[in-house]
Protein backbone atom coordinates (compact mmCIF):
# COMPACT_ATOMS: atom_id res chain seq x y z
CA UNK A 1 0.00 0.00 0.00
CA UNK A 2 2.81 2.36 0.95
CA UNK A 3 4.63 1.49 -2.23
CA UNK A 4 1.51 2.27 -4.31
CA UNK A 5 1.08 5.64 -2.61
CA UNK A 6 4.73 6.47 -3.10
CA UNK A 7 4.57 5.53 -6.78
CA UNK A 8 1.44 7.62 -7.29
CA UNK A 9 3.07 10.56 -5.54
CA UNK A 10 6.19 10.21 -7.69
CA UNK A 11 4.14 10.06 -10.90
CA UNK A 12 2.17 13.15 -9.84
CA UNK A 13 5.44 14.96 -9.12
CA UNK A 14 6.70 14.03 -12.57
CA UNK A 15 3.48 15.25 -14.16
CA UNK A 16 3.63 18.55 -12.30
CA UNK A 17 7.29 19.02 -13.22
CA UNK A 18 6.14 19.22 -16.83
CA UNK A 19 3.71 22.04 -16.11
CA UNK A 20 6.21 24.86 -15.98
CA UNK A 21 6.98 25.23 -19.65
CA UNK A 22 8.48 28.46 -20.83
CA UNK A 23 6.25 30.63 -22.93
CA UNK A 24 7.18 31.09 -26.56
CA UNK A 25 6.24 34.52 -27.81
CA UNK A 26 5.85 34.30 -31.56
CA UNK A 27 4.31 37.70 -32.02
CA UNK A 28 6.50 40.12 -30.07
CA UNK A 29 3.88 42.88 -30.17
CA UNK A 30 4.07 46.27 -31.73
CA UNK A 31 7.04 47.63 -29.83
CA UNK A 32 9.17 44.51 -30.20
CA UNK A 33 8.71 44.16 -33.91
CA UNK A 34 9.78 47.72 -34.58
CA UNK A 35 12.76 47.83 -36.84
CA UNK A 36 15.88 48.52 -34.82
CA UNK A 37 17.03 51.93 -35.99
CA UNK A 38 20.34 53.15 -34.85
CA UNK A 39 21.93 56.40 -35.83
CA UNK A 40 23.32 56.97 -39.27
CA UNK A 41 26.91 55.87 -39.14
CA UNK A 42 28.92 58.89 -40.15
CA UNK A 43 30.95 61.57 -38.42
CA UNK A 44 28.18 64.17 -38.59
CA UNK A 45 26.24 63.18 -35.54
CA UNK A 46 23.38 65.44 -34.59
CA UNK A 47 21.45 65.38 -31.35
CA UNK A 48 22.11 63.76 -28.04
CA UNK A 49 22.53 60.19 -27.05
CA UNK A 50 20.72 57.42 -28.87
CA UNK A 51 17.94 55.79 -26.95
CA UNK A 52 18.38 52.06 -26.76
CA UNK A 53 15.08 50.29 -26.24
CA UNK A 54 14.64 48.18 -23.16
CA UNK A 55 15.33 44.57 -23.85
CA UNK A 56 12.80 41.95 -22.94
CA UNK A 57 13.45 38.75 -20.98
CA UNK A 58 15.34 37.25 -23.91
CA UNK A 59 18.25 36.03 -21.84
CA UNK A 60 15.91 33.90 -19.73
CA UNK A 61 14.21 32.23 -22.69
CA UNK A 62 15.78 29.16 -24.27
CA UNK A 63 13.52 29.67 -27.28
CA UNK A 64 14.78 33.22 -27.83
CA UNK A 65 18.41 32.12 -27.51
CA UNK A 66 17.74 29.26 -29.92
CA UNK A 67 16.20 31.71 -32.37
CA UNK A 68 19.25 33.91 -31.93
CA UNK A 69 21.43 30.96 -32.82
CA UNK A 70 19.39 30.35 -35.98
CA UNK A 71 19.55 34.03 -36.94
CA UNK A 72 23.31 34.07 -36.30
CA UNK A 73 23.67 31.67 -39.23
CA UNK A 74 20.76 33.05 -41.27
CA UNK A 75 22.08 36.61 -41.27
CA UNK A 76 25.58 35.29 -41.98
CA UNK A 77 27.16 36.55 -38.77
CA UNK A 78 29.06 33.25 -39.01
CA UNK A 79 30.56 34.52 -42.27
CA UNK A 80 32.95 36.76 -40.31
CA UNK A 81 32.77 35.66 -36.70
CA UNK A 82 32.64 31.95 -37.50
CA UNK A 83 30.60 30.04 -34.95
CA UNK A 84 32.11 32.12 -32.21
CA UNK A 85 35.73 31.41 -32.95
CA UNK A 86 36.32 34.46 -35.07
CA UNK A 87 37.95 34.86 -38.45
CA UNK A 88 37.51 38.03 -40.42
CA UNK A 89 35.75 39.43 -37.38
CA UNK A 90 36.77 39.04 -33.74
CA UNK A 91 36.04 35.90 -31.76
CA UNK A 92 32.87 36.03 -29.67
CA UNK A 93 33.49 33.08 -27.37
CA UNK A 94 36.34 34.62 -25.38
CA UNK A 95 36.56 37.34 -22.75
CA UNK A 96 37.97 40.07 -25.01
CA UNK A 97 35.31 42.54 -25.98
CA UNK A 98 36.45 45.56 -27.96
CA UNK A 99 33.13 47.37 -27.65
CA UNK A 100 31.82 45.86 -24.44
CA UNK A 101 29.96 42.72 -23.49
CA UNK A 102 26.87 44.25 -21.88
CA UNK A 103 23.65 43.42 -23.73
CA UNK A 104 23.17 47.12 -24.54
CA UNK A 105 26.69 47.39 -25.86
CA UNK A 106 26.30 44.35 -28.11
CA UNK A 107 22.97 45.76 -29.26
CA UNK A 108 24.63 49.02 -30.27
CA UNK A 109 27.41 47.16 -32.04
CA UNK A 110 24.92 45.23 -34.17
CA UNK A 111 22.66 48.17 -34.91
CA UNK A 112 25.29 50.86 -35.43
CA UNK A 113 28.11 48.83 -36.88
CA UNK A 114 31.75 49.25 -35.91
CA UNK A 115 34.88 50.34 -37.74
CA UNK A 116 36.95 47.85 -39.70
CA UNK A 117 34.19 45.77 -41.16
CA UNK A 118 31.19 45.34 -38.85
CA UNK A 119 28.26 46.62 -40.92
CA UNK A 120 25.33 48.50 -39.45
CA UNK A 121 22.11 46.52 -39.44
CA UNK A 122 20.00 49.58 -38.62
CA UNK A 123 16.63 49.40 -40.34
CA UNK A 124 17.17 45.83 -41.39
CA UNK A 125 16.41 43.65 -38.37
CA UNK A 126 13.37 43.84 -36.09
CA UNK A 127 14.23 44.94 -32.59
CA UNK A 128 13.33 41.67 -30.90
CA UNK A 129 15.55 39.71 -33.29
CA UNK A 130 18.51 41.95 -32.40
CA UNK A 131 17.92 41.11 -28.75
CA UNK A 132 17.72 37.41 -29.60
CA UNK A 133 21.06 37.74 -31.36
CA UNK A 134 22.48 39.59 -28.36
CA UNK A 135 21.33 36.81 -26.04
CA UNK A 136 22.88 34.16 -28.26
CA UNK A 137 26.15 36.03 -28.66
CA UNK A 138 26.42 36.31 -24.89
CA UNK A 139 25.79 32.58 -24.54
CA UNK A 140 28.89 31.97 -26.68
CA UNK A 141 31.12 33.06 -23.83
CA UNK A 142 29.02 31.26 -21.26
CA UNK A 143 27.28 34.29 -19.76
CA UNK A 144 23.79 32.81 -19.77
CA UNK A 145 22.38 30.20 -17.40
CA UNK A 146 23.01 26.66 -18.66
CA UNK A 147 19.30 25.86 -18.82
CA UNK A 148 18.87 28.63 -21.40
CA UNK A 149 21.94 28.19 -23.61
CA UNK A 150 21.58 25.89 -26.63
CA UNK A 151 22.57 22.32 -25.82
CA UNK A 152 23.70 21.15 -29.22
CA UNK A 153 24.77 22.38 -32.65
CA UNK A 154 23.80 21.28 -36.13
CA UNK A 155 27.32 22.01 -37.30
CA UNK A 156 30.25 19.65 -36.91
CA UNK A 157 31.39 19.90 -33.31
CA UNK A 158 34.60 21.83 -33.11
CA UNK A 159 33.80 23.34 -29.78
CA UNK A 160 31.66 22.57 -26.79
CA UNK A 161 28.02 23.44 -27.01
CA UNK A 162 27.08 26.80 -25.54
CA UNK A 163 25.45 25.01 -22.65
CA UNK A 164 28.71 23.38 -21.60
CA UNK A 165 30.74 26.55 -22.08
CA UNK A 166 32.47 27.75 -18.98
CA UNK A 167 31.89 31.30 -18.02
CA UNK A 168 34.67 33.37 -19.54
CA UNK A 169 34.24 36.39 -17.31
CA UNK A 170 31.68 38.02 -15.16
CA UNK A 171 30.57 41.35 -16.54
CA UNK A 172 29.26 42.39 -13.14
CA UNK A 173 32.65 42.15 -11.45
CA UNK A 174 34.35 44.37 -13.92
CA UNK A 175 31.66 46.46 -15.58
CA UNK A 176 32.57 48.11 -18.80
CA UNK A 177 31.25 51.60 -19.31
CA UNK A 178 28.21 51.83 -21.52
CA UNK A 179 28.78 54.53 -24.08
CA UNK A 180 25.39 55.25 -25.48
CA UNK A 181 25.33 57.08 -28.75
CA UNK A 182 29.01 56.80 -29.50
CA UNK A 183 29.37 55.08 -32.83
CA UNK B 1 -11.03 -3.66 -57.86
CA UNK B 2 -14.27 -2.20 -59.20
CA UNK B 3 -14.86 0.23 -56.38
CA UNK B 4 -11.28 1.42 -56.11
CA UNK B 5 -10.50 1.59 -59.80
CA UNK B 6 -13.28 3.99 -60.78
CA UNK B 7 -11.47 6.39 -63.12
CA UNK B 8 -11.52 9.95 -61.88
CA UNK B 9 -12.32 9.02 -58.30
CA UNK B 10 -13.06 12.44 -56.85
CA UNK B 11 -10.48 14.28 -54.89
CA UNK B 12 -7.13 15.95 -54.89
CA UNK B 13 -4.53 14.87 -52.37
CA UNK B 14 -5.86 11.33 -52.23
CA UNK B 15 -4.06 8.18 -53.23
CA UNK B 16 -7.36 6.78 -54.54
CA UNK B 17 -7.08 9.04 -57.59
CA UNK B 18 -3.68 8.12 -59.01
CA UNK B 19 -2.35 10.29 -61.82
CA UNK B 20 1.00 8.55 -62.27
CA UNK B 21 2.44 5.02 -62.43
CA UNK B 22 3.84 5.20 -58.88
CA UNK B 23 0.53 6.02 -57.24
CA UNK B 24 -1.24 3.49 -59.52
CA UNK B 25 1.00 0.71 -58.19
CA UNK B 26 0.34 1.79 -54.62
CA UNK B 27 -3.38 1.97 -55.24
CA UNK B 28 -3.31 -1.53 -56.78
CA UNK B 29 -1.66 -2.90 -53.66
CA UNK B 30 -4.16 -1.01 -51.52
CA UNK B 31 -7.05 -2.50 -53.52
CA UNK B 32 -5.63 -6.03 -53.15
CA UNK B 33 -5.35 -5.73 -49.37
CA UNK B 34 -8.66 -3.90 -49.10
CA UNK B 35 -10.65 -6.52 -50.99
CA UNK B 36 -9.01 -9.53 -49.31
CA UNK B 37 -9.57 -8.14 -45.82
CA UNK B 38 -13.06 -6.86 -46.68
CA UNK B 39 -14.19 -10.25 -48.05
CA UNK B 40 -12.70 -12.18 -45.13
CA UNK B 41 -14.31 -9.76 -42.67
CA UNK B 42 -17.72 -10.16 -44.33
CA UNK B 43 -17.44 -13.98 -44.41
CA UNK B 44 -16.56 -14.09 -40.73
CA UNK B 45 -19.48 -11.82 -39.85
CA UNK B 46 -21.90 -13.86 -42.00
CA UNK B 47 -20.78 -17.11 -40.33
CA UNK B 48 -21.22 -15.52 -36.92
CA UNK B 49 -24.72 -14.25 -37.72
CA UNK B 50 -25.81 -17.59 -39.22
CA UNK B 51 -24.73 -19.60 -36.17
CA UNK B 52 -26.22 -17.09 -33.74
CA UNK B 53 -29.54 -17.28 -35.59
CA UNK B 54 -29.46 -21.08 -35.70
CA UNK B 55 -29.08 -21.34 -31.95
CA UNK B 56 -31.15 -18.29 -30.97
CA UNK B 57 -33.75 -20.46 -29.12
CA UNK B 58 -31.21 -21.81 -26.72
CA UNK B 59 -29.72 -18.44 -25.84
CA UNK B 60 -31.92 -17.75 -22.78
CA UNK B 61 -30.81 -20.91 -21.00
CA UNK B 62 -27.38 -22.03 -19.95
CA UNK B 63 -26.09 -23.68 -23.14
CA UNK B 64 -25.18 -27.31 -22.87
CA UNK B 65 -21.78 -28.27 -24.24
CA UNK B 66 -22.37 -29.60 -27.73
CA UNK B 67 -22.14 -33.37 -27.86
CA UNK B 68 -19.09 -34.44 -29.82
CA UNK B 69 -18.60 -37.55 -31.88
CA UNK B 70 -15.42 -38.77 -33.58
CA UNK B 71 -17.07 -37.64 -36.83
CA UNK B 72 -17.61 -34.04 -35.61
CA UNK B 73 -14.12 -33.90 -34.11
CA UNK B 74 -12.69 -34.76 -37.50
CA UNK B 75 -14.76 -32.06 -39.19
CA UNK B 76 -13.67 -29.50 -36.62
CA UNK B 77 -10.03 -30.39 -37.26
CA UNK B 78 -10.51 -30.06 -41.01
CA UNK B 79 -12.31 -26.71 -40.64
CA UNK B 80 -9.71 -25.17 -38.30
CA UNK B 81 -6.69 -26.34 -40.31
CA UNK B 82 -8.42 -25.28 -43.57
CA UNK B 83 -9.01 -21.78 -42.16
CA UNK B 84 -5.37 -21.60 -41.05
CA UNK B 85 -4.13 -22.62 -44.48
CA UNK B 86 -6.37 -20.03 -46.16
CA UNK B 87 -5.21 -17.33 -43.72
CA UNK B 88 -1.54 -18.04 -44.29
CA UNK B 89 -2.14 -18.20 -48.04
CA UNK B 90 -3.91 -14.82 -48.07
CA UNK B 91 -1.18 -13.25 -45.93
CA UNK B 92 1.37 -14.59 -48.40
CA UNK B 93 -0.62 -13.15 -51.33
CA UNK B 94 -0.62 -9.73 -49.65
CA UNK B 95 3.06 -10.01 -48.80
CA UNK B 96 3.99 -10.98 -52.36
CA UNK B 97 1.80 -8.15 -53.67
CA UNK B 98 3.59 -5.72 -51.35
CA UNK B 99 6.96 -7.07 -52.50
CA UNK B 100 6.01 -6.75 -56.17
CA UNK B 101 4.76 -3.18 -55.60
CA UNK B 102 7.93 -2.19 -53.75
CA UNK B 103 10.04 -3.80 -56.44
CA UNK B 104 8.17 -1.97 -59.20
CA UNK B 105 8.48 1.37 -57.37
CA UNK B 106 12.19 0.72 -56.91
CA UNK B 107 12.53 -0.08 -60.61
CA UNK B 108 11.13 3.27 -61.74
CA UNK B 109 14.65 4.69 -61.90
CA UNK B 110 15.53 6.04 -65.36
CA UNK B 111 18.84 7.51 -66.42
CA UNK B 112 17.01 10.10 -68.49
CA UNK B 113 14.69 11.24 -65.71
CA UNK B 114 14.26 14.98 -65.29
CA UNK B 115 15.82 15.98 -61.97
CA UNK B 116 14.27 18.50 -59.59
CA UNK B 117 15.87 19.32 -56.24
CA UNK B 118 13.55 19.77 -53.28
CA UNK B 119 14.66 21.08 -49.87
CA UNK B 120 12.36 20.90 -46.90
CA UNK B 121 12.36 23.92 -44.58
CA UNK B 122 10.33 24.77 -41.52
CA UNK B 123 7.64 25.25 -43.03
CA UNK B 124 7.96 25.53 -46.77
CA UNK B 125 9.54 23.81 -49.76
CA UNK B 126 12.50 25.15 -51.66
CA UNK B 127 12.59 23.90 -55.27
CA UNK B 128 15.58 24.03 -57.61
CA UNK B 129 15.67 23.12 -61.29
CA UNK B 130 19.38 22.46 -61.84
CA UNK B 131 20.90 23.40 -65.16
CA UNK B 132 24.40 22.94 -66.54
CA UNK B 133 24.52 26.66 -67.13
CA UNK B 134 24.34 28.13 -63.64
CA UNK B 135 22.57 31.30 -64.72
CA UNK B 136 19.67 29.19 -65.98
CA UNK B 137 19.15 27.44 -62.67
CA UNK B 138 15.63 28.11 -61.49
CA UNK B 139 14.86 28.57 -57.79
CA UNK B 140 11.28 28.72 -56.66
CA UNK B 141 9.14 27.62 -53.73
CA UNK B 142 6.09 25.53 -52.92
CA UNK B 143 4.94 25.18 -56.54
CA UNK B 144 6.63 22.41 -58.49
CA UNK B 145 5.92 22.68 -62.19
CA UNK B 146 6.70 19.42 -63.98
CA UNK B 147 6.50 18.24 -67.60
CA UNK B 148 3.65 15.83 -68.32
CA UNK B 149 4.40 12.15 -68.92
CA UNK B 150 8.13 12.45 -68.27
CA UNK B 151 9.97 10.41 -65.62
CA UNK B 152 10.98 12.74 -62.78
CA UNK B 153 13.65 12.36 -60.17
CA UNK B 154 12.91 14.32 -57.02
CA UNK B 155 16.25 14.76 -55.32
CA UNK B 156 15.49 15.83 -51.81
CA UNK B 157 17.00 16.72 -48.47
CA UNK B 158 16.12 18.86 -45.50
CA UNK B 159 17.58 22.12 -44.27
CA UNK B 160 16.52 21.65 -40.65
CA UNK B 161 14.43 18.77 -39.28
CA UNK B 162 12.99 15.63 -40.88
CA UNK B 163 10.24 16.37 -43.40
CA UNK B 164 8.39 14.00 -45.71
CA UNK B 165 7.56 14.76 -49.32
CA UNK B 166 4.15 13.36 -50.17
CA UNK B 167 1.93 14.07 -53.15
CA UNK B 168 -0.55 11.19 -52.73
CA UNK B 169 -1.90 11.38 -56.28
CA UNK B 170 1.56 10.97 -57.70
CA UNK B 171 3.74 8.76 -55.53
CA UNK B 172 4.25 7.45 -52.01
CA UNK B 173 5.97 9.32 -49.20
CA UNK B 174 9.67 9.98 -49.04
CA UNK B 175 11.33 11.31 -45.91
CA UNK B 176 13.74 14.19 -46.36
CA UNK B 177 16.46 14.02 -43.72
CA UNK B 178 18.96 16.70 -42.76
CA UNK B 179 22.42 15.74 -43.96
CA UNK B 180 21.16 12.88 -46.13
CA UNK B 181 20.13 13.11 -49.78
CA UNK B 182 17.47 10.89 -51.24
CA UNK B 183 15.97 10.27 -54.68
CA UNK B 184 12.37 9.39 -55.42
CA UNK B 185 11.12 8.68 -58.92
CA UNK B 186 7.72 9.79 -60.14
CA UNK B 187 5.76 10.64 -63.22
CA UNK B 188 2.50 12.51 -63.78
CA UNK B 189 0.30 11.52 -66.72
CA UNK B 190 -2.66 13.79 -66.12
CA UNK B 191 -2.44 17.58 -66.38
CA UNK B 192 -3.53 19.50 -63.31
CA UNK B 193 -2.52 20.86 -59.92
CA UNK B 194 -1.88 18.00 -57.50
CA UNK B 195 -1.65 18.99 -53.87
CA UNK B 196 1.01 17.54 -51.61
CA UNK B 197 1.82 17.90 -47.95
CA UNK B 198 4.60 17.33 -45.48
CA UNK B 199 3.87 13.91 -43.98
CA UNK B 200 6.30 13.90 -41.05
CA UNK B 201 5.57 16.07 -38.04
CA UNK B 202 8.10 18.90 -38.21
CA UNK B 203 6.95 21.56 -35.74
CA UNK B 204 4.18 24.06 -35.03
CA UNK B 205 3.20 24.70 -38.63
CA UNK B 206 3.58 21.18 -39.99
CA UNK B 207 -0.08 21.24 -41.04
CA UNK B 208 0.54 24.37 -43.12
CA UNK B 209 3.45 22.97 -45.09
CA UNK B 210 1.89 22.02 -48.39
CA UNK B 211 2.88 22.31 -52.02
CA UNK B 212 1.39 21.87 -55.46
CA UNK B 213 2.73 19.77 -58.29
CA UNK B 214 1.62 21.49 -61.49
CA UNK B 215 1.76 19.08 -64.43
CA UNK B 216 1.69 20.73 -67.83
CA UNK B 217 2.63 19.66 -71.39
CA UNK B 218 6.29 19.86 -72.35
CA UNK B 219 6.31 23.10 -74.39
CA UNK B 220 4.25 24.92 -71.74
CA UNK B 221 6.63 23.68 -69.05
CA UNK B 222 9.71 24.82 -71.01
CA UNK B 223 8.12 28.24 -71.44
CA UNK B 224 7.46 28.45 -67.70
CA UNK B 225 11.03 27.33 -66.98
CA UNK B 226 12.69 29.91 -69.22
CA UNK B 227 10.43 32.62 -67.79
CA UNK B 228 11.40 31.59 -64.23
CA UNK B 229 15.09 31.51 -65.11
CA UNK B 230 15.04 35.19 -66.03
CA UNK B 231 16.03 37.84 -63.52
CA UNK B 232 13.41 40.20 -62.22
CA UNK B 233 12.44 43.08 -64.49
CA UNK B 234 13.47 46.47 -63.03
CA UNK B 235 10.38 48.30 -61.77
CA UNK B 236 8.94 50.84 -64.21
CA UNK B 237 6.28 52.79 -62.33
CA UNK B 238 7.36 55.34 -59.67
CA UNK B 239 5.37 53.45 -57.04
CA UNK B 240 7.11 50.18 -57.85
CA UNK B 241 10.49 51.93 -57.79
CA UNK B 242 9.70 53.21 -54.29
CA UNK B 243 8.53 49.70 -53.39
CA UNK B 244 11.86 48.26 -54.43
CA UNK B 245 13.58 50.75 -52.15
CA UNK B 246 11.32 49.64 -49.31
CA UNK B 247 12.22 46.02 -50.06
CA UNK B 248 15.94 46.70 -50.10
CA UNK B 249 15.86 49.01 -47.08
CA UNK B 250 13.77 46.87 -44.75
CA UNK B 251 14.07 43.49 -43.12
CA UNK B 252 12.91 41.74 -46.35
CA UNK B 253 16.42 41.87 -47.76
CA UNK B 254 17.87 39.96 -44.82
CA UNK B 255 16.14 36.73 -45.83
CA UNK B 256 14.81 36.87 -49.38
CA UNK B 257 16.31 36.82 -52.85
CA UNK B 258 15.12 38.86 -55.80
CA UNK B 259 17.46 38.02 -58.66
CA UNK B 260 18.53 41.16 -60.47
CA UNK B 261 18.76 43.19 -57.25
CA UNK B 262 21.28 43.20 -54.38
CA UNK B 263 18.84 41.06 -52.36
CA UNK B 264 20.40 37.61 -52.34
CA UNK B 265 19.76 35.92 -49.02
CA UNK B 266 18.65 32.30 -49.01
CA UNK B 267 16.85 32.06 -45.68
CA UNK B 268 13.31 32.53 -46.99
CA UNK B 269 11.68 31.70 -50.33
CA UNK B 270 13.09 33.20 -53.54
CA UNK B 271 10.79 36.08 -54.50
CA UNK B 272 12.11 36.76 -58.00
CA UNK B 273 8.84 35.56 -59.54
CA UNK B 274 6.60 35.57 -56.48
CA UNK B 275 3.64 37.07 -58.38
CA UNK B 276 3.61 34.10 -60.76
CA UNK B 277 2.86 31.71 -57.91
CA UNK B 278 -0.73 31.02 -56.99
CA UNK B 279 -0.33 30.68 -53.23
CA UNK B 280 1.74 32.18 -50.43
CA UNK B 281 2.89 30.74 -47.11
CA UNK B 282 3.34 27.18 -48.48
CA UNK B 283 -0.10 26.78 -49.98
CA UNK B 284 -1.87 28.34 -47.01
CA UNK B 285 -3.38 31.42 -48.68
CA UNK B 286 -4.19 32.40 -52.27
CA UNK B 287 -1.66 34.89 -53.58
CA UNK B 288 -3.76 38.03 -53.53
CA UNK B 289 -2.55 41.53 -52.77
CA UNK B 290 -4.60 41.61 -49.56
CA UNK B 291 -3.25 38.31 -48.26
CA UNK B 292 0.26 39.36 -49.16
CA UNK B 293 -0.15 42.64 -47.26
CA UNK B 294 -1.46 40.87 -44.18
CA UNK B 295 1.33 38.33 -44.41
CA UNK B 296 4.03 41.02 -44.59
CA UNK B 297 2.61 43.05 -41.70
CA UNK B 298 2.14 40.17 -39.29
CA UNK B 299 2.78 36.68 -40.57
CA UNK B 300 2.73 35.48 -36.96
CA UNK B 301 -1.01 36.04 -36.72
CA UNK B 302 -1.51 33.80 -39.78
CA UNK B 303 1.11 31.11 -39.22
CA UNK B 304 2.33 31.40 -35.61
CA UNK B 305 5.92 30.31 -35.17
CA UNK B 306 6.93 30.71 -38.80
CA UNK B 307 10.25 32.38 -39.53
CA UNK B 308 8.78 35.55 -41.02
CA UNK B 309 8.93 38.36 -38.42
CA UNK B 310 6.16 40.93 -38.05
CA UNK B 311 7.13 44.02 -40.06
CA UNK B 312 6.36 47.56 -39.15
CA UNK B 313 5.88 49.92 -42.04
CA UNK B 314 3.69 52.85 -42.87
CA UNK B 315 0.65 52.44 -45.06
CA UNK B 316 2.26 54.08 -48.04
CA UNK B 317 5.41 52.00 -47.67
CA UNK B 318 3.31 48.84 -47.63
CA UNK B 319 1.34 49.94 -50.71
CA UNK B 320 4.58 50.68 -52.57
CA UNK B 321 6.07 47.35 -51.54
CA UNK B 322 2.95 45.45 -52.65
CA UNK B 323 2.99 47.30 -55.97
CA UNK B 324 6.60 46.24 -56.42
CA UNK B 325 5.92 42.60 -55.49
CA UNK B 326 3.04 42.52 -57.98
CA UNK B 327 5.51 43.36 -60.76
CA UNK B 328 7.60 40.27 -59.95
CA UNK B 329 5.82 38.07 -62.45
Amino acid sequence: MMRLAATTLLLCACAFAGCKREQRVFDPGSSGSQIANGVAVNEVHAGGSVSIPEHGPYEESAYAVGEGKRLFSAFNCAGCHNHGGGGIGPALMDAKWIYGSHPEQIYSTIVQGRPNGMPSFAGKIPDYQVWELVAYVRSLSGQLPTDVAPGRSDEIQVKKAEQAKKKEHSPDQNPQKIQKGQP
Amino acid sequence: MILVHVPGFPGNQTSLNPVGPGAERIEGEFALIFWITAIVYCLVLIALVVYVLRRRHSLNIMPEPMPTTPQSDRWAKVAVSGAMVVTVLLLFIMMIGSFVTGHALGNMNRETAYTIDVYGHQWWWEVHYPNDEPDKTVVTANEIHVPLGVPLRIHGTSRDVIHSFWAPNVQGKRDLMPGYETDVMMQIDQPGRWRGQCAEYCGEQHAHMSFYMVAEPGPQFQQWLSQQAASSVPPSTPQAVRGQQVFLGHACVMCHTVRGTPAGSRVGPDLTHVASRSTIAAGLLPNTIGNLGGWILNAQSIKPGCRMPPNHMTGSELQDLLAYLETLK
